[in-house]
């Protein structure tokens, strides 16, 4: 904690502000200290988008393989090669784990939230930036050690991300010596890293506001980031415990959760659960934050019930706490328990579904621009919608029973994290590009990514709804071994999903192409194209090195869209009149 | 606006509290979730054995362990007088009572494995390590951070914020020991 906060040791970075902005203009910095050492929020925030997405490439393609060896099983996967039982475990495993921690939580939490809280507030960088440096630097060293772990002896970690011992515990079961270890200190440096940026994220909210900012001026996107980051470090505790006892179960032989010598393997279940829950709504709230400045801005409207959003996020925080054990209906835990369990729930989701219906009414009479962050907003709400109902069937504990360990299940979260970790980003990223490069990226060519990938998502899960419906269990590599499994309509189906699954992969180079491109070759953005009232509008595009030339001052709410009498149809926090 | 010189910033509203407090408040209380973590599975496991401790393990040294207890909590209260005034006497004071706190463990703990106490030995001696070997890890670090102190004190560069926080954290290690103690000793 040898760390003076940003007011005290970068004098320098306002002493020259109001003269010369740019980056560069006051201090020579190497192009190293530049990309790789900076302190700088915004360039941090980058770091962290460039690593998820690049390890999101990473996971889709461990989905193509997998998804491939699905569809036509024992043929080689082009690109691949021959798919093995224990080159599936390890690829599934890894997907998982992949698109969790190393996609969704860098680039919805700490990208967005490096990025948009100092310039949301309006400060001029998070109150511990080296602090916040060191939270990727550690970030990139469990990015890099994750996928190491294919490359050593007996291969990648293959008993799911939820690793659940004896299989997770034992060598002699996982077959994995190295790689299991090497998964297991990955997650743990990873929590490490996002537990250094939670606390600069939450101690940034609280006490670097812009004169003015009163707690109900706060956006929602920073609310959501905030609340988040107290979940996960509420959270995270008990999973790190369970983390080094399971690592200690591998490496030095304790049975912890050892039935034979005293412990429990439902144990970790509980600890993993405890964390893996709530981690759900960590990665949610800062997906739904976004979607609320998107549509505000987009419908020129008020947000509907602010702070109805807040106590709706409050609740589902708390709640998020007490229905972990909904992963365990068939775990043999009490059916009383599970009773408990089902209420708990199936009650998350009122809040949420409050939060939709605040979202729709806020879009009721809007004037609605769909434009391409919109559209990915919009089909946020609607996918999540698909998510969330499927769930219900997964709460109550007697369906339970039926559909777990199906493709029913895997649907169902994959109808709640992909609107999470992929509709969010997009939605975060094509909103807030022109602010973080200054261009626009090509709108035509944006839109045609969104329809196809939205299709293509679309066609991938539907059918695995109904084959998990049919009792296609997950865990199988190969179906050509279970007959009643081993059926040409549910054949169909996996080869529909897998279809669907190239279609959407064949377009993701064009957004890919399309992001780079337009950095340098896209239409020069001003500083607030989308007319919006935040206060990262009203810096320049991009924000040079302290953001602001003078720090703003705030005067209003964040969503004051259309206000009767003003000439024009916004008015920002921090214009005086 | 005041500001109308480039760079000179508009007063700030008021911080109630100092940034370094707020984050360790934060980290303290994901340090409390990971002992509380700890603790839960110590629970469930011995709840669900039939005999708890396990017979025949060696038994745990209660009474010395009560007073090196003693030493680590006056040294919360060396650290407190810290902040008060006459640092430098007050955090050698508390590092001197730490340290016999420290070696105390490390000296239970040799003595414990020598009678057949060890992590492998039983799920009950891999949690005795675990949590009394977390809670020493902390109670190091959070002293090598004090001498830290200490030594920007003599030199007289340490900044109030930051000695606050260190002293919370300090709190942290001492008052979670009578919790731990009274779990796993009592």
């Amino acid at each position: 904690m040898a760390e003076s906060p940003s007011h005290a040791h970068d004098g320098h970075a306002h002493a020259g502000h109001g003269a010369h902005d740019g980056h560069g203009g006051h201090h020579e910095e190497s192009w190293f200290v530049h990309y790789f050492w900076s302190t700088d929020h915004k360039m941090i925030a980058k770091q962290y988008l460039v690593t998820g997405m690049l390890m999101g490439v990473i996971g889709a393609y461990f989905a193509y393989v997998f998804r491939m060896q699905l569809a036509f099983p024992g043929k080689p996967v082009p690109g691949y090669g021959l798919v093995t039982g224990a080159d599936y475990n390890a690829l599934v495993t890894n997907h998982g784990a992949i698109m969790i921690f190393w996609v969704a939580m860098p680039v919805l939490i700490a990208a967005f939230g490096n990025y948009l809280i100092p310039l949301m507030i309006g400060c001029d960088d998070m109150v511990f930036p080296r602090i916040n440096r060191l939270s990727y630097q550690i970030f990139a060293i469990s990015a890099v050690l994750v996928v190491a772990s294919f490359f050593v002896q007996g291969g990648a970690f293959g008993g799911a991300w939820t690793a659940y011992p004896p299989l997770s515990a034992k060598a002699e079961y996982s077959l994995t010596p190295a790689g299991s270890s090497l998964w297991l200190i990955a997650v743990a440096l990873e929590f490490v890293a996002f537990l250094l940026g939670g606390i600069n994220f939450v101690t940034t909210a609280m006490n670097s506001r812009a004169p003015g900012m009163k707690a109900f001026d706060i956006p929602i996107a920073v609310w959501m980031i905030v609340i988040a980051s107290i979940l996960f470090m509420a959270s995270v505790g008990p999973l790190i415990a369970g983390a080094l006892m399971l690592l200690f179960d591998q490496m030095i032989g304790t049975g912890f959760f050892d039935p034979d010598r005293g412990g429990d393997p439902i144990l970790w279940q509980h600890l993993f659960w405890f964390f893996g829950h709530p981690e759900v709504y960590v990665v949610l709230l800062p997906a739904m934050g976004f979607v609320a400045e998107i549509i505000t801005t987009f419908s020129r409207k008020k947000m509907f019930a602010y702070k109805t959003v807040l106590a709706t996020t409050f609740a589902t925080g708390l709640l998020s706490f007490f229905v972990w054990a909904h992963h365990q209906f068939i775990a043999g835990i009490d059916p009383r328990m599970a009773n408990v369990f089902s209420v708990t729930t199936v009650l998350i989701s009122v809040p949420i579904a409050e939060m939709c219906f605040v979202y729709i009414a806020t879009l009721y009479g809007g004037s609605i621009t769909f434009s391409v962050p919109m559209l990915w907003a919009l089909a946020f709400i609607a996918e999540f919608l698909l998510g969330g109902v499927t769930g219900i069937y997964l709460g109550s504990s007697g369906a339970d029973i039926y559909f777990h360990d199906t493709y029913f299940v895997v649907a169902h979260f994959h109808y709640t994290f992909f609107p999470i970790a992929i509709i969010g980003s997009f939605a975060g990223m094509t909103y807030w590009y022109p602010k973080m490069f200054g261009t626009f990226m090509n709108e035509a060519w944006n839109k045609l990514h969104f329809w196809v990938t939205i299709i293509g998502f679309n066609g991938i899960f539907l059918p695995l709804f109904i084959t998990g419906a049919s009792g296609d269990h997950r865990r199988i590599f190969d179906y050509t071994n279970f007959p009643e499994l081993d059926t040409p309509e549910l054949q169909s189906l996996r080869v529909l999903a897998t279809v669907s699954l190239l279609v959407m992969l064949v377009i993701q180079p064009v957004f890919l192409i399309n992001f780079f491109y337009s950095m340098f070759r896209g239409k020069k953005a001003g500083a607030n194209p989308w007319k919006a009232n935040t206060l990262e509008w009203q810096a320049a595009s991009p924000p040079p090195h302290g953001n602001f030339p003078t720090l703003p001052e705030v005067y209003r709410g964040p969503y004051e869209f259309s206000v009767p009498g003003r000439d024009e149809d916004y008015w920002p926090q921090n214009s005086p009149n | 606006m005041d500001s109308a010189l480039p760079g000179l910033r508009p007063t700030r509203s008021r911080v109630l509290i100092e940034s370094e407090v707020v984050a360790m408040v934060i980290f303290v209380f994901t340090e409390v979730m990971l002992f509380a973590g700890f603790l839960s599975a110590y629970t469930i496991i011995g709840s669900g054995a039939p005999v708890w401790p396990p017979v025949g393990e060696p038994e745990l040294p209660v009474g010395p362990t009560a007073v090196a207890s003693l030493a680590l909590i006056l040294s919360g209260g060396a650290v407190m007088m810290s902040g008060r005034g006459a640092t430098t006497r007050w955090l050698g004071v508390a590092l001197g009572l730490a340290g016999v706190f420290v070696v105390w463990q490390v000296v239970e703990a040799v003595r414990l494995v020598q009678a057949g106490l060890t992590m492998v030995s039983s799920a009950h001696g891999g949690f005795f390590y675990t949590i009394v070997g977390a809670h020493a890890i902390h109670a190091l670090v959070a002293m090598i951070v004090l001498s830290g102190c200490l030594w920007r004190q003599t030199r007289g560069g340490l900044s109030p914020g930051l000695f606050k926080a260190v002293r919370i954290f300090w709190y942290f290690v001492v008052g979670l020991w009578p919790v731990l103690y009274a779990a796993v000793y009592l």
